[in-house]
Formats: structure tokens, sequence, C-alpha cells
């Protein structure tokens, strides 16, 4: 369904990737890993078009899409849970959802959807009209699924879910996740939970610096490589920020 | 009594335009984080408009619909073709563009019109008034009062209950998420620069009413009063530039009103102190972000 070619892409002078291949099947759940500033948003940005990869090929449903603006590869079937949600805070819950719905026209159509997001996750239903900022973590990123959801995707690609939530809430995102991957949805996940991830995904790449070091499935992944040593270096990183963060 | 229902609605009118003005420029700074400093020129361009059609069989109702068509127009052509060629460049690229935009526009408007002042054409209500106890308010300063009214009452539906309205206020809080959800960039930057010219068009009958002339330089001081109501107000939100308008103008009559006589050449010192003062208790202006990003780590 989606399939990258040996992309190379840049954030301003500094070279993010270096000839990244991977592929998305049909009803796939497929997790990338890796450390921070392995070039995981990078690979997302470059599919939603957000960075315009120097070279190389990305291929949705037989058709390049490559260096097509964000807003024409949402219309393509693509949605994007991004890092830090991004919900507009200042906007009311049902707001968001409606732009979530800005590509599809039908009025009858839309309510349908909202009454059917609303039951996949009640507590937006009780903050219908409250500001979106003033929700919880967990909520906000509730709101950014079913946000991404109103677009009708073929592809839901969801980059770090589990971030900055409790432990908690990291189950039920996880939960959610093979919940709509058992209805049938193609979802790309970007981990850096690593073990969560592999115990949900069909097939998993390991990105470090820039390229793809491993892929298969889960097991295989598992049994070629340290995954956790290919992790740490994230670990390490952020027990540092941890600690800069407690002075 | 009556003395003070006239300095309210002075203040009110003189608000109301202000607040207009900074509105506009707020509308473009959310979304492309510029401050359009050839903003002002679109009053010119309005000024000029009535200018050219004096004297035209029109009704003068008309021909001030043109003159806010005018700015629009102007607006939006300003937007495709200074600023979107080099939008994805650098902000100050695009701020510099605008201050060469805002000498163009004056220097073609000396070139082609005259330096000298030109009349323009105002219905005749503009110059009546009615008497409240032995107070005479003026028809115009009401009218500036109400139109602004019905505008913000507009703007309010159309950024609450139209879906591009709606996608306008998220983009000011974050373009890239915006455009993700498949709102085009362009469409979105078009509509703000559109909105922001209908706002000037229609602040510039009134601005323009009270001397009844424009000249090529009338743009600069309704700039900088909306530059100011909009810092005053907070730069990030909506509502914060009408309260900044609103403010600014109600310190402006108050310091010309009660100030004493031979103070009052001073009276822009006192207002730009009063400014500084209040900025310095609230630096964020007096509404702190409200469509700002509130979300970020």
């Amino acid at each position: 369904m989606l399939e990258l070619r040996d992309i190379h892409a840049r954030y301003g002078a500094v070279r993010v990737l270096h000839g990244i291949s991977l592929e998305v099947r049909q009803g796939e759940l497929v997790a990338i890993v890796g450390a921070n500033g392995a070039g995981k948003s990078t690979t997302l940005s470059a599919v939603t078009g957000v960075v315009k990869p120097n070279a190389g090929e990305i291929v949705f449903k037989g058709e390049p899409i490559a260096g097509l603006p964000p807003e024409a590869i949402v219309r393509k079937g693509i949605a994007m849970v991004p890092e830090n949600r991004d919900i507009f805070s200042a906007l009311t819950v049902e707001q968001n959802l409606r732009l979530g719905a800005y590509i599809r026209r039908d009025r009858g159509e839309y309510l349908r959807d909202l009454d059917e997001m609303f039951a996949l996750f009640p507590i937006l239903a009780d903050r219908r009209t409250q500001a979106a900022g003033t929700m919880s973590g967990g909520e906000q990123q509730q709101l950014a699924i079913a946000r991404a959801l109103m677009s009708h995707p073929q592809l839901l690609i969801l980059d770090e879910p589990s971030l900055g939530l409790s432990p908690k809430l990291v189950e039920q995102v996880f939960a959610l996740v093979q919940r709509l991957h058992g209805q049938g949805m193609t979802i790309l996940l970007v981990e850096q939970n690593v073990a969560q991830a592999l115990n949900i995904a069909d097939r998993a790449y390991l990105i470090r610096m820039g390229r793809v070091e491993a892929a298969g499935t889960p097991q295989e992944l598992r049994r070629t490589v340290d995954v956790e040593s290919a992790y740490l270096g994230a670990a390490m990183a952020d027990a540092a920020i941890g600690r800069e963060s407690m002075k | 009594m009556s003395e003070a229902f006239g300095f309210i609605v002075s203040a009110l009118s003189l608000g109301s335009m202000y607040a207009l003005m900074a509105l506009g420029l707020v509308l473009i700074y959310g979304i492309l984080k510029l401050v359009n400093f050839a903003y002002g020129e679109l009053i010119m361009v309005a000024g000029y408009t009535l200018y050219l059609l004096n004297g035209s069989p029109l009704p003068w109702l008309v021909m001030g619909f043109c003159a806010i068509l005018a700015a629009i127009v102007a607006s939006v052509l300003t937007e495709y073709i200074a600023f979107r060629p080099i939008r994805d460049k650098s902000l100050t690229a695009m701020l510099i563009t605008s201050f060469a935009v805002s000498t163009l526009f004056q220097n073609a408007a000396l070139l082609l019109i005259s330096p000298r002042s030109r009349v323009v054409p105002l219905p005749d209500i503009f110059s009546q008034s009615i008497a409240v106890g032995n107070v005479l308010i003026q028809m115009r300063d009401i009218m500036a009062v109400v139109v602004t009214f019905v505008l913000l009452g507009a703007l309010t539906l159309l950024l609450n209950r139209t879906v591009l309205g709606i996608a306008l206020r998220a983009a000011a809080d974050n373009m890239r998420m915006t455009r993700m959800l498949g709102v085009p960039a362009n469409l979105l930057i078009s509509m703000a620069f559109a909105i922001s010219g209908l706002l000037a068009g229609t602040v510039a009958l009134f601005w323009l009413g009270r001397t009844a002339s424009v000249t090529p330089g009338i743009g600069l001081e309704p700039l900088i009063v909306a530059f100011v109501a909009t810092v005053l107000g907070g730069l990030n939100s909506l509502v914060g530039a009408v309260v900044g308008g609103y403010v600014l103008a109600l310190m402006t009559v108050g310091i010309n009103t009660f100030l004493p006589q031979d103070l009052v050449d001073y009276r822009q010192a006192f207002t730009f102190a009063l400014v500084i003062l209040v900025l310095l208790f609230r630096p964020e202006g007096l509404i702190s972000s409200k469509i700002g990003t509130g979300n970020r780590p």
C-alpha cells in the first residue's frame, strides 16, 4: 500500500535520512523503532509531505506522492497523529473533529462519523463543547486519534502516541491501536517504546542514524539484533534529559 | 451627563476604527507570523478609489462598496504577488517585503495622482449630527460604532461556525497540522488577507470621513495605531486586538479631554507613556495568548 524507496532527506544543512526503504502492506500494523534522532519522525514527515525528500520515491496505492504538499497527501488517504498530538487547544473538541473531516464534504456523513467517534471515545462526547487545550494528555491523545480517523484514512500514521502518558494510559493507547488494527485499519506506528510496539506489530523496522538497520517480524527483529542496545542510545539520552530537568 | 455620553461615543467610535485595524493586523500575524507594514496603504487605496469615483453618477453607497472592494483586491494581490513567492524563505524577507510594498504603493500614489491631498466624496449623513442635551453627537461616529459591531458579530460567526473560519483559527495555532488535515495553506492565507482588506476598507470610509481628504501617506497613522493596539491587547489574540483597540482609544480620548490646555500638544507622549506602563505590568498584552500553542512540551 505504501512504499518508500531509498528516501534521502535533510533538515536545513543536516542530512537526516540516508536512503530509507520500507513497505506497509494493506491491513498491516508496521512499527518503526529506533533511538532519539534516528530519523523516525523525519521519515514520517516525508510521507505526510511536511519534509520534501531530496531523493527517492514514495508510492502510495501505486501512485507517486513524494513532494506533494500535506493538504494533498491527506486527500490520498493518509492521516497523521503527530508527535505531541498537535490538537488545536483553543478550539472545542467538536471543532477539532470537524477539521479532521475537512476533506469530507457530506454533512450527513460527518454527523454519523461524529457519533461513531463519540461512541469509540466516550470522554470526547462529555467534553464536546470544551476547549481541547483544557483536557488531560490522555484525553488529548484520544482526540488526536479521533481527529485523524474523521478523514476516513486508508493508512493511519501514529508518531509516538505513548509519549508523555502515564503507564496506564500507554496501555490504553496500545490497546486502542491494536483494536483499530483488528478492525482492518492499516497502521504505521513510530515508537520509542520498543517492547510494546513489537508486541502489537506485524512487522517492524529498526532505524539507526538515518538508515534501516534491520527489518522483519518482531520475532526476527528480537532474534537478529539486540533491539534493546539499539534503543539504549535513546534511553540514555532520555535519562540525561531527565537529570537535566531535575536540576 | 450628556458630556459623559459624548465622551463615550467619541471613545467608542475611535476605538471601533482602532479595533478593526488591529484585528486585520492580528489576523495576518496569526497565520503568517508577519506584521504587515503595507497594511496602512489599504486605507490609501480605498481613499483614492473614492477620489477617482468622485463626480460619477453612482450613489455614495456604491462608491463606498467599490472602495472596500479595492482594499480587498489590493490586500489579496499583495499577498499573491509579493508575499507568496518568498513565504518559505524567511520571516525577515517577508517583513522587509512588506515595507517595500508600502513604499511602492505610496510612490505610485505620489507619481500617478499627486503628493497633495485630494478630496473624497462623503455622504451627507457624515456631516450631520444630533444634539443630546447640550452636546452634539456626530452621526458619523454613531455609524462607525454600529458598522463595527455588525462586522465584529459577523466575524465571530465566521470564525466559530463555519469550517473555513474554524480552520483559520486552527492555522493561527498550528499551520502545519491544519494543512495535514487537508486545508490548503494558500486558501487560508488568501482568506486572511481578504478579511484584512475588508476591515481596512471599512475603516477607511470612517477614517477619511474625518477630514474628507486622502494623501499618499494617509496609511501611516492608522498602521501605527493598529500596531500599538495589537501590542497592547496581545499579538496572539483576536479578542486582544479588539480590546486593545478600544482601550487605546479610551486612553487617547481621555487624555484629549482631561489634559490641561497647555499640555495638549504632548498628548501622544502621554498616550504612549500609558501604553508603556500597561506593558510593564502585562508584557504579554492585556489578553494573553488565546490562539497560541498550548500543547507544546
